[in-house]
């Protein structure tokens, strides 16, 4: 397929605790032909911290990177749902207010206004690449995985920029998944909060939460949880052991990013790299269902 | 008593964010689907009531606007489309540029530390997000055996990313007087 070329905005968490979602997510690429060109010299989005505290900050930090984005004149392709939201929601606010446009070009020093589309990754892969084409290039049907798909809060809210076909009961992941032979599990906490934000803050509130959701994937009969966000699978990964005062059941659900499971349907070299890293291991479950190449051969 | 009240709050958060508050008409929606309603000092639709009878000090002065994650579920199911989370975004600012202790003094350092590190780098490095949390929150031994698996399994990066244009960044921060309260 020719044609599919996009800039690219990585984001920090890809090059740190989500690596594994970076690694995987330009190895799909490869694989698929969709060109990615790496904005060069991009800044940190702001993330929840800026958007929570202060306004302008919120706005001019994505705005750099869209003044960037300005000079490729391409769509810009982005991997977590956390920079995803901050782009989307910048770009609307630079576009829609010339007054605020013009501040954030004085403090930015470049044009902030990206006429180019600020898109996610799932969504481009979805509605773009299509499922046809990805079936075209299936290595291998990942039968016997059972997972629930984790779409968290920023690939549907707020709603003016979600691109999935629901805002309460999306099922874009889902569909993925299930083109490349993955059991999906229905359950109804697909788009509740992890509460990331807090993960280091109110570890205690965090707890909860995240117990809640794999109490209800494990009844849901999963053996794995599938996600597009890096907060989401940094908080889910972390606290799965109970602290001091919220839970008592020890999880080991493993948290996986779906372009990891994108990638060994594939056939993709060094996904099996990164499923080897989380932190609650998938290997074994991988194993036992006789999805890794390595086992096979 | 109540004190600390001030009639002027729904306007000015009505200017701030373009919010009319006064439309809500207490049906609860927000706090019913909010996941961390049960940690809250002040529930979301309480928080609406109050700022229309301008309880400035209350509302500034509660966990509620720290704890609040941003998920936006209240904002996509209210029923009068008020936007509760761009509501709690603007009180908790209020509170920040009035320069009012945090009710919850650790999410309010790691918003801190979070934007430090931004600052610095221009990108954000777990390992200085962490250390300079641990510094101002003063919380130096949670989670060292999850620090401990992270290194081992190569989760944090010792070597920081960084911005080339680090002027950029700083003008960034400069211009939107970024990181210079809290
Ligand atoms: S959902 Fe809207 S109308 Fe209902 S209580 Fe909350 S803010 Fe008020
Ligand atoms: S945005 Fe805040 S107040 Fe609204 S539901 Fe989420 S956590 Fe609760």
């Amino acid at each position: 397929m020719s044609g599919h070329s996009y800039s690219y905005f990585p984001g920090c968490s890809q090059s740190g605790t989500a690596e594994e979602f970076g690694l995987s997510t330009e190895a799909v690429c490869r694989a698929l032909g969709i060109e990615l060109a790496e904005l060069p010299d991009w800044n940190c989005c702001g993330a929840s911290s800026a958007h929570m505290t202060n306004d302008l900050l919120s706005v001019a930090l994505p705005g750099r990177d869209l003044a960037i984005a300005n000079l490729l004149s391409k769509d810009l392709l982005v991997v977590c749902a956390a920079c995803y939201s901050r782009l989307k929601v910048a770009q609307a606010r630079i576009n829609c207010d010339e007054a605020l446009a013009g501040k954030i070009e004085d403090i930015v020093g470049a044009d902030p206004r990206f006429n180019g589309e600020v898109r996610h990754l799932l969504d481009m892969l979805v509605n773009d690449i299509g499922f046809a084409y990805i079936k075209k290039w299936m290595k291998l049907e990942l039968s016997g995985l059972k997972a629930v798909p984790y779409y968290g809060c920023l690939l549907v809210r707020p709603p003016e920029f979600c691109f999935c076909d629901s805002v309460e009961n999306p099922t874009d992941l889902d569909r993925l998944l299930e083109a490349i032979g993955v059991e999906v599990r229905p359950w109804s906490f697909k788009t509740d909060c992890c509460g990331g934000s807090l993960s280091l803050s109110r570890t205690d509130v965090v707890e909860r939460l995240v117990n809640r959701l794999f109490v209800r994937a494990e009844e849901a009969g999963a053996s794995c949880i599938v996600t597009a966000c890096p907060m989401c699978a940094a908080n889910l990964e972390m606290r799965q052991k109970p602290g001091r005062l919220s839970f008592k059941i020890e999880h080991r659900v493993p948290v996986l990013y779906f372009t990891e499971l994108l990638g060994l349907a594939l056939g993709v070299a060094g996904v099996e790299k990164c499923l080897a890293r989380h932190i609650i291991s998938p290997m074994p479950l991988m194993k036992e269902l006789e999805l890794l190449t390595t086992e096979r051969a | 008593m109540i004190t600390g009240l001030n009639a002027g709050l729904e306007k000015r958060l009505e200017a701030d964010t373009g919010q009319k508050v006064r439309s809500c008409y207490q049906c609860k929606k927000c706090s019913a689907g909010c996941p961390v309603a049960f940690a809250m000092d002040l529930l979301p639709h309480e928080v609406m009531r109050m700022v229309v009878y301008g309880q400035e000090a209350r509302l500034l002065g509660s966990s509620t606007i720290w704890l609040c994650a941003s998920c936006e579920t209240c904002s996509t199911r209210c029923p009068n489309e008020i936007d509760i989370a761009g509501v709690m975004d603007g009180l908790r600012r209020m509170a920040v540029d009035e320069g009012v202790i945090p009710a919850e003094p650790e999410i309010a350092a790691f918003h801190k530390s979070f934007l430090a590190g931004i600052k610095l780098a221009g990108k954000t490095n777990e390992p200085v997000l962490i250390g300079a949390y641990k510094a101002l929150s003063r919380r130096v031994f949670d989670d060292l055996g999850l620090g401990a698996v992270m290194l081992a399994k190569r989760k944090i990066k010792l070597l920081p990313r960084t911005v080339k244009d680090r002027r950029a960044v700083r003008r960034i921060f400069r211009g939107s007087k970024g990181g210079a309260r809290m």
